[in-house]
């Protein structure tokens, strides 16, 4: 009992995948198997180009057949419309993998007389699934019935019977539907077709095409809610899958050189780590694309692929400008490691720069990705909406492993305040700073951040030469950090500072031993005073012993005379 | 030039030929149902009244020749396919009510009773 009940749910997931790139993934597998799905949307939304490509790839990749039913557009023209796609539908129908039935009326060809049914249309569709096998069937735009047959009741009924009609053939279809005022469809179908809705949606921001598709609906399956950029080019559609984003991505302890060895040094020694992400900030001119060029140089120099996505110069002018400070990488376009893709920001919205940019990703595979200024983006999104395009691109460059290094334009000497508040997303974040002191501009680089490692904390002199990018300790004393000619010039002034110094020091000696002999002389004076005066008083001592002596001499002699008794 | 008509004489010329004009009808039905039989009937009582003798009635069951339905553009059933004289006109329904199909088919003018 429960067996039978677990395969029921089983059966009822189970997918058929589209083979449209990124759309399996956001539905993890496709439309539910066997049954309708309606893809509606305005005009020029992509709605024929979803059916088409559904049943293209269904064939191809899949051995699918499927019947494509068209109301507005002539089978040849079809054709015609879907080989700049590379899509070739002529050698499909002769293959037997794909039937077409163009469905013409006019309305005033045609008159009502009473009771009818659309048993035509089934007959046909059904002929067409029997003859070629079919597994999928679109009907684009069925709703254009609506325009030739003035009885909507029968209409509505004959709608709803075609859908349980195709779910009980068990085919997968879609029924792409035009998009109401304010509902999905102009006719409400979407009343019919309960079990996966799909919108797309092609709007103008700022003047700024942006297609976005929505899965309104899904039932028996979870499916991602957002709104998905999609991209049609010339391979089809292309829908970014936000699915993968998450922090999930494994941290690597490779490290890769930045292609500055100074630089490295700075970073622990060893570079930057690979599949972070760096950000190096700078007011104008303060060689940020040459960091960049550098850091393309040594990944292609290694043998790994560079992608470098520039959205301010073209390619020959990058290649041409960093020639002149010794970067050559015109060897490493021509042997392929190097791709330069060079667009103008407003060229697209910011979520067709995301598409095309993991587009590119996919197609090239690079190691290194490189983009420049991410700054400029700001031109054609919010902030909030950099910030999130850029986290996710970040994101899924990080579940493949690729390094990315994105320059960043900052306006002024605030330089912790980047535009859009990127630097979070970053793992290392250096800057390169203007100092001007006497007249002279100089670049001072630092790394202000860098996780997961021991960097240095000291600001080093940016110099590019004819042969790269030198970094030099710059001049610290009391005058404050010094660079450039003023570095020089101190460095100068603190050797003559020394040798005046040392002068000094000769002198006080000199001064001092002459000193020293004067006073040796007077102590010597002195003494000889001191034994004059020693020999004075002895002289006078004797004396007095003398006259004591002839004194009591004279007593005795008077007391003789006076025959004292 | 000697032998330009006017405008007059071209219509009058159409409308002579309008009634002698040859009608060549295909009427598609889905299956044996009381429906399809019924617009079979009135089709045929139709030709018969209107159009005697210079009409080609065909009967197709679309189960039987699906791949007719798609030549002929046939959506609904049952339909009646008027292929000659010009221009293509197609009427959708068991055809039960006859005035707007005779009106369409110019056997009879809007409004007023039958001539």
């Amino acid at each position: 009992m429960s067996g039978s009940r677990a395969s029921i749910l089983v059966k009822q997931l189970r997918k058929t995948a589209t083979g449209i790139a990124g759309f399996d993934e956001i539905t993890s597998g496709g439309l539910p198997q066997g049954r309708p799905t309606l893809v509606c949307g305005g005009p020029g939304s992509g709605k024929t180009l979803f059916g088409m490509e559904f049943l293209v790839r269904g064939a191809r990749e899949f051995d699918e057949p499927g019947v494509f039913m068209s109301f507005e557009e002539k089978d040849m023209d079809l054709v015609e419309n879907f080989s700049s796609l590379g899509f070739d539908l002529d050698d499909l129908v002769t293959r037997n993998k794909m039937a077409l039935d163009y469905v013409h009326f006019e309305r005033n060809e045609i008159l009502e007389t009473g009771e009818f049914d659309l048993e035509g249309l089934f007959v046909r569709l059904g002929y067409a699934i029997d003859t070629i096998g079919a597994r999928r069937v679109v009907l684009d735009t069925i709703e254009a019935l609506f325009s030739g047959f003035p009885n909507e009741g029968i209409l509505r009924a004959e709608i709803r019977r075609l859908f349980r009609w195709l779910k009980d053939r068990g085919v997968t279809a879609v029924i792409t539907c035009e998009q109401g005022r304010g509902t999905l469809t102009r006719h409400g179908l979407e009343e019919y077709v309960s079990d996966c809705v799909i919108l797309l949606d092609h709007r103008m921001i700022e003047q700024v095409a942006t297609r976005r598709l929505r899965i309104i609906k899904y039932r028996g399956t979870t499916h991602g809610t957002n709104e998905y950029p999609f991209l049609i080019d010339e391979g089809g559609l292309y829908v970014l899958p936000i699915t993968s984003l998450g922090l999930t991505h494994k941290a690597l302890t490779e490290r890769i050189s930045s292609g500055i060895p100074r630089l490295d040094t700075m970073l622990g020694g060893e570079g930057y780590y690979r599949g972070s992400s760096i950000l190096i900030t700078g007011t104008a001119g303060t060689g940020k694309t040459s960091l960049a060029a550098h850091f393309a140089s040594s990944a292609c120099l290694r043998g790994e692929r560079c992608l470098y996505l520039a959205f301010e110069e073209s390619e020959s002018q990058i290649v041409r400008n960093m020639r002149s400070i010794g970067v050559d990488l015109q060897p490493w376009l021509d042997n392929g490691l190097l791709h330069f893709h060079a667009t103008r920001p407003s060229f697209y919205g910011l979520e067709m720069h995301l598409v095309s940019m993991n587009k590119l990703v996919r197609d090239f595979k690079p190691s290194v990705v490189i983009m420049d200024p991410v700054s400029n983006m700001i031109s054609v999104g919010s902030a909030a909406e950099v910030k999130s395009a850029l986290m996710r691109f970040i994101d899924s460059l990080k579940m493949e492993g690729i390094t990315a290094l994105f320059t960043c334009l900052i306006s002024g000497q605030h330089q912790d305040l980047t535009d859009m508040g990127v630097s979070a997303l970053m793992d290392t974040w250096a800057t390169v700073q203007d100092i001007e002191i006497n007249g002279e501009r100089n670049r001072g680089l630092y790394v202000i951040k860098s996780r997961g490692m021991a960097h240095s904390n000291q600001v080093r002199e940016f110099v590019l030469s004819s042969d790269g990018v030198h970094l030099i300790d710059v001049y610290i004393g009391p005058g404050g950090v010094l660079t450039g000619a003023a570095r020089l010039a101190q460095e100068a002034k603190d050797r003559a500072n020394a040798k005046e110094r040392t002068e000094e020091i000769e002198r006080k000696k000199r001064e001092f031993a002459s000193r020293k002999l004067a006073v040796d002389a007077q102590v010597s004076g002195l003494l000889a005073e001191l034994s004059a005066q020693e020999a004075e008083l002895e002289k006078l001592a004797q004396q007095e012993a003398k006259r004591k002596a002839s004194a009591e001499r004279e007593l005795v002699e008077l007391a003789r005379q006076r025959h004292a008794d | 030039m000697p032998d330009k008509k006017t405008a007059t004489e071209l219509f009058e010329e159409a409308a002579t030929k309008s009634e002698s004009e040859k009608f060549i009808l295909s009427l598609f039905v889905a299956g044996m149902t009381p429906r399809s039989l019924r617009a079979i009937e009135n089709a045929r009582q139709l030709c018969e009244t209107y159009l005697k003798d210079r009409y080609e009635l065909e009967i197709i069951d679309i189960y039987q020749q699906p791949g007719l339905a798609k030549d002929a553009q046939v959506i609904a059933a049952p339909t009646l396919v008027k292929n000659l004289p010009p221009p293509l006109q197609r009427f959708i329904g068991d055809l039960s009510d006859p005035e707007p199909i005779l009106i369409r088919l110019a056997l009879k003018k809007e409004g007023k009773g039958a001539s």
